[in-house]
């Protein structure tokens, strides 16, 4: 297992500063929750955790190495949306992780392995209640479903980093409770270091190990693009759920969020 | 208003069990919105086929009672003996069963030019979608080619590559390729960038992409644009054997024109309808069987 060091991240388009002076190092294991305002960057700062965009400046170190800059196995990931193929079955989507690894030139497994592969995929699917789906396309499952799908694909690729871009945000309050449990009992299996972005502070406090809070310090009435947002806030939660209500009322007054009483209902349970 | 709302439909059930339901008063929708029955969409797509049939007949039914010579409206009779007459007496000087061969030496020719320029497209497309270097080593040549008028090169090849049949096929694939390529590159360049971050995370490189992604996800579009340059495809095969050939459903057209042959060309047209018809239905029907997740609510 690695940890993640981010030193002096800076990240801009163009004239456009989305990012600067973002430091912050996360312990093998750790379940760090990112909050912030929307545009504030947050899904900036994963995509460059993820190698899919680079940094503009500072350095990004995973275990004793500069971060490689493109997407690897080391690191999974789970979008809000388009986060499973839609050309491949329920199962499919699962046997296409083996197929990438080790298939060779074909990508494709054949024969024992491929047996061995289905095996696997199959346990998963039943592991995260889809057994009964396992030969319908992605279009004809629900939002849940897809997203329990893709938390499978990505764990059976057994990533050391797990990075989740607001993951829940498009599901039913119910339905969220139940990914909850179910991403809350992976993570205890695996042991992965996970780093989630969510607009939901409840659902940050929930899970994670710590909450950062992304927001813009300075600010150029002028020009508002011209600074971007850093960690302002950084809560070591010690072992999950006993932030106290007021934590969270001061990250919710950073974040600006309208969904106060929730968040400490949420936390609070 | 939520108890309201219950409370609402509860009292709506309750008078629905009272009393029989009102009828559904009679309201005029916006023509947007006004649905056409499965009898009635029958109904209206048939009307434009037969009036055009009633108009010919008209017309024909007219000009042959002035003189029954004309050669302008042939009579259905007149047209369908004439067409049977190629389908099934040889010719005299070839031996050859003149429908047949031309059907035949058209189609050859369409399928090659068609299926060499939907290979192109595929390998360049999915090169220039898919790999920087390659997009922007061809895209500005490619982009600029997509302009040329085809036809106007079609001198240059009967030129370069003789009035044999490479000139002909070489003008289809030609003529159709390039909208093909940038099409296919274009949806390559749409897939979403998720997928592609996804695919890497799992362990795939750029070739196994390709075939596991790209590929797959990219076979509905192909199958459309081949559908869609079946249309210029024809026009291109006609125009080259209209030129120079010895036989071909476009050839037997323009050699007939000479003597005013309506009774030939107006049911080679017609043949020519149906074979594009089918030809487009087959597509379709591949579409559904090879991609069967891109078209939801068939079948599964
Ligand atoms: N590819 C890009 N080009 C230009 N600007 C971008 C790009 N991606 C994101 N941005 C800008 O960066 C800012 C942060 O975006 P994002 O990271 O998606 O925010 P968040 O996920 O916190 O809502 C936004 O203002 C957005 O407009
Ligand atoms: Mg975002």
């Amino acid at each position: 297992m690695s940890r993640i060091v981010v030193h002096g991240l800076e990240k801009s388009y163009g004239d456009a500063r989305v990012l600067e002076r973002v430091s912050v190092t996360a312990e093998p294991g750790e379940f760090l929750s990112l909050v912030g305002a929307s545009g504030c960057g947050k899904s900036t700062f994963l995509r460059i955790l993820l190698g899919q965009e680079q940094q503009s400046g500072g350095v990004v170190v995973i275990g004793d190495r500069p971060i490689v800059p493109e997407p690897t196995p080391q690191r999974g990931i789970v979008f809000q949306r388009y986060s499973v193929f839609p050309h491949l079955t329920a199962l499919q989507n699962l046997l296409l992780v083996e197929d990438f690894r080790s298939g060779g030139p074909f990508g494709r497994v054949f024969g024992a392995r491929r047996r061995r592969a289905r095996q696997e995929a199959e346990t998963m699917l039943e592991r995260v209640g889809l057994a009964h789906a396992r030969d319908l396309y992605p279009a004809s499952l629900s939002g849940g479903m897809q997203q329990r799908l893709a938390i499978a694909q990505t764990l059976l690729g057994r990533p050391q980093i797990l990075l989740l871009d607001e993951p829940f945000g498009a599901l039913d309050p119910g339905i969220r409770v139940e990914m909850h449990e179910l991403l809350t009992e992976l993570w205890n299996e695996h042991g992965m270091t996970v780093v989630m972005v969510t607009h939901d502070i409840g659902e940050a406090f929930k899970l994670g190990t710590r909450v950062l809070v992304f927001d813009k310090v300075r600010h150029d009435p002028q020009f508002p693009s011209a600074y971007g947002a850093t960690i302002t806030y950084d809560l070591k939660l010690d072992r999950k759920g006993r932030a106290s209500a007021r934590d969270v009322a001061e990250v919710a007054a950073i974040v600006g969020t309208t969904r106060l009483d929730s968040a400490i209902a949420t936390t609070a349970s | 208003m939520l108890a309201r709302g219950i409370g609402a439909v509860q009292a709506e059930a309750g008078a629905n069990t009272a009393s029989p339901p009102p009828s559904v008063p009679k309201t005029r929708l916006r023509l947007i919105n006004a649905r056409v029955s499965r009898g009635g969409a029958v109904l209206l797509g048939t009307l434009p086929f037969a009036a055009v049939a009633v108009a010919y007949l008209s017309a024909s039914a007219q000009r042959l009672a002035v003189n029954a010579n004309d050669k302008l409206l042939p009579s259905p009779a007149q047209m369908w003996s004439a067409f049977f007459d190629l389908a099934t007496v040889p010719d005299k000087r070839s031996g050859d069963l003149i429908l047949w061969a031309d059907t035949y030496a058209s189609l050859v020719r369409l399928l090659a030019g068609v299926g060499l320029a939907t290979l192109t497209a595929l390998l360049l497309g999915i090169a220039i979608g898919f790999i920087p270097r390659v997009r922007a080593f061809l895209l500005p040549f490619v982009t600029v080619v997509c302009v040329i008028p085809p036809l106007a090169l079609l001198p240059i090849l009967f030129i370069a590559l003789g009035l044999g049949e490479t000139a002909k096929i070489t003008l289809i694939a030609i003529g159709v390729a390039p909208v093909m390529v940038r099409d296919i590159a274009n949806r390559v360049m749409e897939l979403p960038p998720e997928l592609i971050a996804k695919a890497q995370t799992l362990g795939g490189n750029s070739w196994t992409m390709v075939l596991r992604l790209v590929l797959p996800q990219t076979m509905p579009r192909l199958i459309t644009c081949v559908r869609l340059a079946l249309g210029p495809a024809w026009l291109f095969l006609i125009a080259a054997e209209a030129i120079a050939s010895t036989e071909g459903l476009g050839y037997r057209i323009f050699l007939v024109r000479r003597y005013l042959s309506m009774d030939v060309i107006l049911p080679y047209v017609v043949w020519i309808t149906l074979l594009a018809v089918a030809t487009d239905w087959l597509l379709a029907r591949l579409s559904y069987m090879v991609s069967p997740w891109a078209h939801p609510g068939s079948g599964k």
